[in-house]
């Protein structure tokens, strides 16, 4: 999961090639919330457990919090000054990292892309650096069994019905549920689970040089804001009928219709 | 040493998807630049889009018949690719900011252990052959250059942003058949195939889109008679989706389709960053909204201060109207 700004609020700043954190209150990537209610119906399904994981600043405790309340049995953040400045590849290495380290796992689950980031990228990548299949767009997952998941997946002009072998990663879209509200209660518990914090050298079976800026081959170079290209901005007035007629005038002169 | 451009070969059905055509022609001009070739990467056997490729731009396309590749497995199908870049070396690899090429594109970075950039609208390269590679970031209100310093330079480009190379029967080029790589057995495999409604929003010369200015999911079948009139396509912007009023394929916005149509309705929709970025680059944008100042009236060429309910009925039967004369 990742802690994400409120993308319709956040503001940036052009000086540092940064966002403002300040300008708009952070949250889970609401993709992420769909990942997790459906780890958390597979666990009243099958039994297991849920562990959230979140690569960030130390403030994205916060959003651990609110994954526990949501169901999550434990949780982990991944935070060091080191692993400031990941891109994907270092990003999905690191969790990679987190994730070998865990006693054992059967699914993994992603949100397709974040909102801030938009990439979609990182999900496939763990699949990568640890050697699983990946099952992408998933919009439902039919069973697990004997071993196996099966999930239906949402590609360009089709849907494909995948089974895999466990353990798998499935990034999944907004279709496949309905994100559960926490109750007061479950925040009330969720205040008692420990977050787990791992820094770089509690990862010390990678290579440190793959975190973080080091470990990330692309930079932004440069950031510019787009102008809006010239767009004749005519205001059409009048009673409704008129406004039709100009309308199609105009749309037919513009050769559109 | 990493020299080159090499293109993913996207298919639909066994045809070639427009974006590899489009991946080609970006690809070509960059690689004329710099004196490179260009190369396209292909899953299948057909000697005739072989030469498809090359008559819009490939010097050689490297073709994988192996029909266990054929299938989109995304670990086999990243092993294959990775297999033929280490051999060949390709400097730059671009490959469509579909769902299989995003897919594609990661794993294979991952698995090359190199940077790849998403989303790509803007590609250029220096004379020391970095590439250039410019993206949205934001929901588009900022344009992020992103430079990769590892080797192969990789991204996905969004569809519809580059023109489409043009056709040249003239043009000759090499096919080399890749018959070195054995499918690895990864435990996936697909059990049944469903092909999807066809809402082809990016396809779209015109769309009618509306948003929260609708009062009832019933009165979206205006919509829909009007793109029925227009020849087009219905669009929603998130609202309405997340209200379960209309299926997420019409959706236009960041988080559903980028759309770039001729002609670009906007029907109560106030243009929230998140939709504009979905659909600011649309050739003619005509909105009609009731708020004067709505963020959307900056974006259009033509903009109705009305109820849409004052508006689209009106519209629809003087279309009729026009029609039948």
């Amino acid at each position: 999961m990742k802690d994400v700004p409120d993308i319709e609020k956040v503001k940036f700043n052009l000086e540092t090639m940064r966002i403002d954190r300040s300008s708009a209150p952070n949250e889970i990537n609401p993709f992420d919330l769909h990942a997790l209610e459906e780890a958390v119906r597979l666990k009243e399904k099958y039994g297991g457990v849920v562990t959230a994981i979140s690569m960030g600043p130390p403030m994205a405790e916060k959003s651990l919090r609110e994954a526990l309340a949501r169901g999550a049995d434990r949780a982990i953040l991944l935070s060091d000054r080191r692993f400031a400045g990941s891109d994907t590849l270092a990003t999905s290495y690191t969790l990679a990292c987190a994730i070998r380290k865990l006693e054992s796992y059967d699914l993994i689950l992603t949100g397709e892309k974040t909102v801030d980031g938009d990439t979609g990228q990182v999900g496939p990548e763990v699949a990568e650096h640890l050697g699983i299949p990946n099952v992408p767009y998933v919009i439902k997952i039919q069973e697990i069994s004997g071993g196996y998941v099966i999930a239906e997946s949402m590609l360009d002009s089709e849907i494909v019905v995948y089974r895999s072998t466990l353990p798998a990663l499935i990034s999944v879209t907004k279709d496949i549920n309905f994100p559960r509200i926490p109750t007061l209660r479950d925040k009330i518990k969720a205040r008692k689970v420990e977050v787990t914090i791992w820094k770089a050298d509690d990862l010390s079976e990678c290579s440190q040089e793959m975190f973080g800026v080091h470990g990330s081959p692309t930079n932004v170079a440069r950031v510019d804001f787009p102008t809006i290209e010239g767009r004749r901005g005519v205001r059409i007035d009048g009673d409704p009928d008129t406004c039709v007629e100009k309308l199609l005038k105009y749309l037919s002169e513009e050769g559109v219709i | 040493m990493w020299k080159d451009i090499m293109v993913f070969t996207e298919l639909r059905d066994g045809r070639i998807h427009e974006i590899t055509y489009e991946l080609l022609n970006k690809g070509r001009e960059m690689a004329d630049k710099i004196g490179w070739n260009l190369s396209a990467i292909y899953f299948g056997e057909e000697q005739t889009l072989c030469e498809e490729l090359i008559y819009h731009g490939a010097d050689q396309v490297y073709r994988i018949s192996d029909v266990n590749f054929r299938k989109f497995i995304p670990q086999v199908q990243t092993n294959c690719l990775k297999g033929v870049i280490l051999r060949e070396k390709p400097s730059v690899v671009l490959f469509g900011a579909t769902r299989i090429g995003r897919t594609l594109a990661s794993r294979l970075a991952a698995s090359l252990r190199t940077g790849l950039t998403a989303d790509c609208i803007g590609l250029d390269i220096d004379n020391e052959g970095n590439l250039i590679q410019t993206r949205p970031a934001f929901t588009g209100n900022i344009l992020a250059t992103i430079l990769t310093k590892t080797r192969p330079q990789m991204c996905t480009v969004r569809y519809r942003v580059f023109e489409r190379a043009r056709r040249d029967t003239s043009r000759v080029g090499e096919v080399i058949d890749v018959d070195y790589l054995s499918p690895s057995s990864v435990g996936m495999e697909i059990l049944e195939r469903k092909p999807l409604e066809e809402v082809n929003l990016p396809d779209a010369r015109i769309i009618v889109s509306g948003g929260r200015g609708f009062r009832r999911k019933e009165d979206l079948k205006m919509l829909k008679e009007l793109a029925e009139l227009l020849g087009g396509e219905v669009g929603a912007s998130r609202p309405l989706i997340d209200e379960g009023w209309i299926g997420r394929e019409h959706q236009v916005g960041f988080s559903g389709n980028t759309v770039k149509p001729d002609l670009y309705m906007a029907f109560g929709i106030s243009g929230s960053p998140q939709h504009l970025a979905g659909m600011r680059d649309s050739k003619i944008i005509v909105a009609v909204n009731k708020d004067p100042t709505a963020p959307i009236s900056r974006f259009a060429d033509y903009y109705i201060v009305a109820d849409l309910y004052e508006i689209l009925p009106r519209l629809i039967s003087k279309l009729r109207e026009l029609k039948k004369t």
